[in-house]
């Protein structure tokens, strides 16, 4: 009962999280802060995965927040990468 | 007992509700981008970890499952972030600030980032001598 309640509040604060970063992403003043709302988005898509797998009671959704987790660092430093050196790999 | 650990439980996931809904706001609400790496970085990873200790006490106590997925990606994010938040710094460094216009760096020396020799220790495929 409590945990519902709990499980839909926490739904609503990080939907909330994630419709701010959406629109920080398409105001942002500079390259960097673009980036870092994404960096932000996929914490919080990592955080509402990992509330789905509460909601169903399946243990299913950890590989996929782990994948998430994986794939949102290494693109954060591939951004990063190309806007220092202009090059990712070199 | 398990009345006390569902409560607990619904303690940890409002406290990482209000984490990241503070740690998004943040992100609009503070002046310079330098400040607003402070935001995310910070807010957004102690909801994230709030609210996975909860999924895993969550499936330890009421499906008795002991999952370490949830420590795994907790431990994941935790080490991670310094690092975005570095390399997003020293892009913002580099791309925004003038070499003048920078903060001290308190030690005597320049940042770190502009020293020469940190500069070319990478060689390109123009420093290859040409045979």
């Amino acid at each position: 009962m409590i945990l519902d309640l709990a499980l839909n509040f926490a739904f609503v604060c990080f939907g909330l999280g994630l419709l701010l970063n959406l629109y920080r992403l398409f105001t942002a003043p500079g390259v960097p802060d673009r980036i870092l709302a994404l960096d932000t988005m996929v914490i919080n898509v990592i955080a509402i995965v990992m509330l789905f797998g509460i909601k169903l009671g399946t243990g299913m959704f950890f590989e996929i927040a782990l994948l998430f987790a994986m794939t949102g660092f290494i693109s954060t430093v591939a951004f990063c990468k190309f806007l220092l050196r202009g090059d990712i790999i070199e | 007992m398990l009345l006390i650990a569902e409560y607990l439980i619904a303690a940890l996931l409002v406290i990482g509700g209000i984490f990241a809904v503070i740690g998004s706001f943040g992100l609009l609400k503070l002046r310079d981008t330098m400040q607003r790496l402070h935001a995310p970085t910070k807010a957004t990873t102690v909801g994230v970890g709030s609210a996975l200790i909860a999924s895993m006490a969550y499936f330890w106590l009421f499906q008795g499952v002991i999952s370490w997925h949830e420590l795994l990606i907790t431990l994941f994010l935790l080490l991670t972030a310094p690092i975005t938040a570095n390399f997003l710094a020293k892009a913002q460094m580099h791309l925004a600030i003038a070499e003048k216009d920078l903060p001290p760096s308190g030690v005597g020396t320049q940042w770190a980032t502009y020293d020469e020799e940190l500069r070319t220790v990478a060689p390109t495929l123009e420093d290859q001598p040409k045979s």
